[in-house]
């Protein structure tokens, strides 16, 4: 998050070459959407469907070049649900299976499994979005998509001082530790949130100067694009791809299981 | 150990009910624009967009609890007090979004739900507990601090009803409601300190130096000394 010139190295996006890549932005948010819609619409008992689609996200994980440090933080951030549905078959209804000599409910055993597998793809794909597609780009996308502008356009201030203000955020740290200051508990909260409310003063203030300075560079409301994207038949084509095999790895099995 | 932001993931409520909140949140998301619209006038995209910037950045700060857990903030409450309730909702869509869509911390099919809890009923359910307590408590600092307090910590178990009520409606049936609710509720109860704790530090740093910058603070008269 160091360099605060090059937008390209902050937030988690990769620049690689390949045509998932290359994907116009919202055909591929779109694509993505529509690919989890259908594992989330997928019963959780359809074993062989949800590690047919585990197959693709690996496959889609590696094909991507993901870095494995990335995965391991996004799967953390499951870890509360983990939990839970780790708890499911123990505090779960009846009826109860027994399993190496613990019982364990059996709707809980399911739903646990269906919290887990549907949660990690869920994230999986959201990580191969971000780092496929420039921060910019998922703004567009967002905005083809019929997106309200002024949300677009909040979405577009929060990116760009992002960097900003969270390198405020560290100068402050810093200034803070060269006096000596730890924070160990509750006793130092105070310190903190009042580097908290200066910071909120410092962002609003800086906010006002952005906006002024916008105004009077002729700002009306809408950002100008820079870059204009094209979407051939062929990109539509390649984004209906992994919804419609998802769709179709849910028909077969769900024929093969009845 | 950093304890993660509770962010809904995929699959964990339902298709058709996270679409159902799909819905509900972008009405809300409309109403917000419209709100943000007429009190903040063609400033609202930067002052929203900054103000989002720093709850993303407040959640990066660690309040450290106790043997090296450490807690951080929602900031329904801390962004509809300081930058008025339809702005709030709207930084802390913008911040949902941005997590879930640039740095992938969160399900796309369940953006819906988490705008709902976080955005919609801890922000909006702040602001109109903390109106509503203003017009009980006494016109000063301590009252104003002491809505601030109750709104901020009823936010969080809000949110957990929130939660609780998406789960009734496309949560798994293998365990019943009345275990959740307690879990949930129980468990935000607790975290509801921490963030009503930091809510009123914070407010109260910047209500010393600007008071003109706290929204909530606007009808408050205070002395110059006090």
């Amino acid at each position: 998050m160091g360099n605060v010139h090059n937008h390209i190295s902050y937030g988690i996006y990769q620049h690689r070459h390949n045509w998932f890549h290359q994907l116009p932005s919202h055909i591929k948010i779109a694509s993505v959407f529509s690919f989890v819609l259908v594992v989330v619409l997928t019963p959780g008992n359809f074993f062989q469907a949800h590690l047919s689609y585990a197959l693709i996200v690996i496959g889609l994980l590696i094909w991507n070049q993901i870095p494995l440090s990335a995965i391991r933080k996004r799967l953390i951030i499951e870890i509360p649900f983990v939990l839970f549905a780790f708890f499911l078959p123990i505090f779960g209804t009846d009826p109860k299976i027994d399993f190496f000599g613990f019982k364990l409910s059996e709707p809980g055993l399911w739903a646990g499994w269906n919290i887990l597998i549907k949660a990690t793809i869920g994230v999986m794909m959201s990580l191969i979005l971000s780092s496929t597609t420039p921060q910019r780009e998922l703004l567009v996308g967002l905005e083809k998509l019929k997106f309200p502008k002024l949300l677009v356009q909040i979405m577009s201030f929060m990116i760009r001082y992002t960097v900003v203000v969270t390198e405020e955020l560290k100068r402050m740290a810093i200034a803070r530790e060269s006096r000596c200051f730890e924070a160990r508990g509750p006793k130092q909260w105070g310190v903190l949130a009042r580097s908290a409310g200066a910071l909120f003063i410092r962002s609003y203030e800086r906010g006002e100067r952005v906006h002024m300075a916008m105004l009077s560079r002729g700002y009306t409301g809408s950002l100008p694009l820079t870059t204009v994207q094209f979407s051939s038949r062929q990109d539509q084509i390649n984004g209906t791809l992994l919804p419609l095999i998802a769709i179709s790895v849910f028909l077969i099995w769900s024929v093969i299981l009845n | 150990m950093k304890i993660p932001q509770l962010h809904i993931p995929d699959g964990f409520i339902n298709a058709p009910v996270s679409i159902l909140f799909l819905v509900i949140s972008a009405f809300f998301v409309f109403l917000a624009l419209r709100g943000a619209k007429n009190q903040l006038d063609e400033k609202v995209a930067p002052l929203a967009g900054l103000a989002a910037v720093f709850i993303f950045a407040m959640q990066m700060i660690n309040f450290p609890v106790a043997a090296g857990t450490s807690g951080h903030l929602i900031g329904g409450a801390l962004a509809a007090i300081l930058i008025g309730p339809w702005a709030g909702v709207l930084a802390v869509t913008v911040v949902l979004i941005v997590q879930a869509l640039v740095f992938a911390d969160g399900g796309l099919t369940a953006i819906g739900l988490n705008v709902f809890i976080m955005a919609v009923l801890a922000t909006l359910g702040a602001w109109y507990i903390f109106r509503l307590l203003q017009k009980i408590f006494p016109k000063n600092r301590i009252g104003f601090l002491s809505a601030t307090a109750i709104a901020s910590y009823l936010s969080v178990p809000i949110s957990a009803i929130g939660f609780t009520l998406q789960f009734a409606l496309g949560g798994t049936a293998a365990i019943t409601l009345d275990k959740v609710l307690i879990a949930m509720v129980g468990v935000h109860s607790v975290i509801g300190i921490g963030e009503a704790i930091i809510t009123v530090l914070t407010i109260s740093a910047v209500l010393s130096v600007r008071k003109d910058l706290v929204y909530g603070a606007s009808n408050l008269k205070l002395s110059l000394v006090n």
